[in-house]
């Protein structure tokens, strides 16, 4: 397969490796802010007002100081405590704190979304603590929060190109690669932009049926 | 942990990091002025009937919606720059974000038109008011009302995007500085704490002076 200029099959090849590698990092990513947003998000939702303003106030630090500078931070934390993580689990961390840090807002709105009465009616029906929230609260509250989840997996997956700064070669890095070889920057990113696209696109359609969908019940 | 701190030639470039912040406002308020703008008209055109503008209206907000900012700072930067149109990193910065602001705000404003109910819309017609009148001085000002709290969240945005500059070679805003002084110093970990530190300060001063302004703007 031929593209013109000097492209080659065997380029775009490599452009697909580095969007293997942005799939992976948005991945883990999402997995560990899932977890912690989840864990932090019913903390901010039930624990007593003074602890929740605590812990709302040191996540906000996260939304409030640009990803790069986190990642520079984290990375020079990785050499200075000697840890010797390789970068790619420096950037999957970084990315999964961000991420967790908007994850928790968003849980604790679906929290706040499921009515007080409901959640008294079953606890006096007799669920305990624990099944009320696995059985009620969290069901209702994923259904009313799913799409803006799925807004902030998209969003992880492009500021995964930031991580190009501390030296992982990702989709946008390897574009770079490519480009110094093949000497047609507007080709080869037009291509990575169609990628991210391709990537992007269909799951942001997705989210906003959904929010229709689910919003007018 | 061995590692020793050094403060001391952070603080001294204090000065520098500050102006630096300036332009990182600068870089951000210029991005989201311009963006609010180009959203207006982005917002109009894909409410609009008319095909030919619903269309380009259309491929500039999912363009902006779904790449990554840094990608559209590339596009102009190498992009252009391989079409014989030098563009310097402080525009393909500054019309980067301009490009991603617009694209975020058009969504925004779409939403905030929806709002402004349709009879308001008629009634000015009515009085005599022209198309273009109507929505400068009916449904706009209804309008960024909505749309205010959301605006001011892009807004921290654009003040986050702006550290992308340095990827691009800028080294006159807060992140640029930072870099520059952090490759002579090598004090990586002092440099961008006080970095992150600034960056911060200046989200927070502005979210504050935002909810000021709303609170006084939007009591009745």
């Amino acid at each position: 397969m031929y593209f013109g200029g000097s492209f080659t099959w065997g380029d775009f090849q490599f452009l697909l490796s580095g969007a293997v590698t942005t799939l992976s990092i948005t991945l883990v990513a999402v997995i560990i802010g899932t977890c912690l947003g989840v864990l932090f998000g019913l903390v901010r939702a039930s624990s007593p007002w003074w602890i929740s303003n605590t812990l709302g106030a040191v996540l906000d630090v996260f939304r409030s100081v640009p990803l790069l500078i986190q990642l520079v931070l984290f990375n020079s934390f990785n050499s200075m405590l000697k840890l010797n993580w390789p970068t790619f689990t420096v950037g999957c961390i970084c990315l999964g704190i961000y991420a967790s840090a908007f994850c928790t807002e968003i849980v604790r709105s679906g929290v706040g979304a499921v009515p007080q009465t409901t959640r008294r009616a079953a606890r006096s029906l007799g669920l305990s603590w624990l099944q009320e929230l696995t059985s009620i609260t969290l069901p209702i509250a994923t259904r009313v929060v799913f799409p803006s989840w799925l807004g902030l997996a998209l969003g992880v997956m492009k500021d995964t190109a930031l991580v190009l700064w501390i030296g992982i070669v990702e989709l946008l890095r390897s574009s770079q690669i490519v480009t110094a070889r093949v000497q047609e920057p507007l080709l080869i990113l037009g291509i990575t932009g169609l990628i991210y696209f391709v990537m992007s696109f269909p799951i942001a359609r997705l989210g906003n049926q959904l929010e229709k969908k689910w919003g007018t019940q | 942990m061995d590692y020793q701190f050094q403060w001391r030639p952070v603080l001294r470039s204090l000065p520098d990091l500050l102006w630096g912040s300036l332009e990182t406002v600068e870089i951000a308020g210029l991005a989201m002025l311009f963006g609010t703008v180009l959203a207006i008209f982005l917002a109009l055109g894909k409410r609009s009937t008319k095909k030919y503008l619903i269309w380009p209206a259309d491929a500039w907000i999912e363009t902006a919606r779904n790449t990554p900012a840094l990608f559209q700072i590339y596009m102009l930067y190498f992009g252009l720059g391989s079409l014989g149109l030098q563009v310097s990193s402080y525009a393909a910065l500054l019309f980067g974000i301009t490009f991603n602001n617009a694209g975020y705000l058009a969504e925004t404003f779409r939403g905030g038109f929806a709002a402004v109910p349709e009879t308001q819309t008629r009634a000015a017609r009515s009085l005599g008011l022209g198309a273009a009148q109507t929505i400068w001085y009916v449904v706009l000002p209804q309008m960024l009302r909505a749309v205010f709290h959301a605006m001011t969240n892009q807004m921290v945005w654009s003040i986050l995007m702006s550290s992308l500059g340095v990827v691009v070679g800028l080294n006159t805003d807060l992140t640029g500085v930072t870099q520059k002084l952090n490759v002579v110093t090598y004090r990586t970990f002092e440099y961008f704490f006080v970095a992150a530190a600034l960056y911060y300060l200046i989200s927070k001063a502005f979210t504050l002076s935002a909810r000021i302004v709303a609170w006084r703007l939007f009591r009745y």
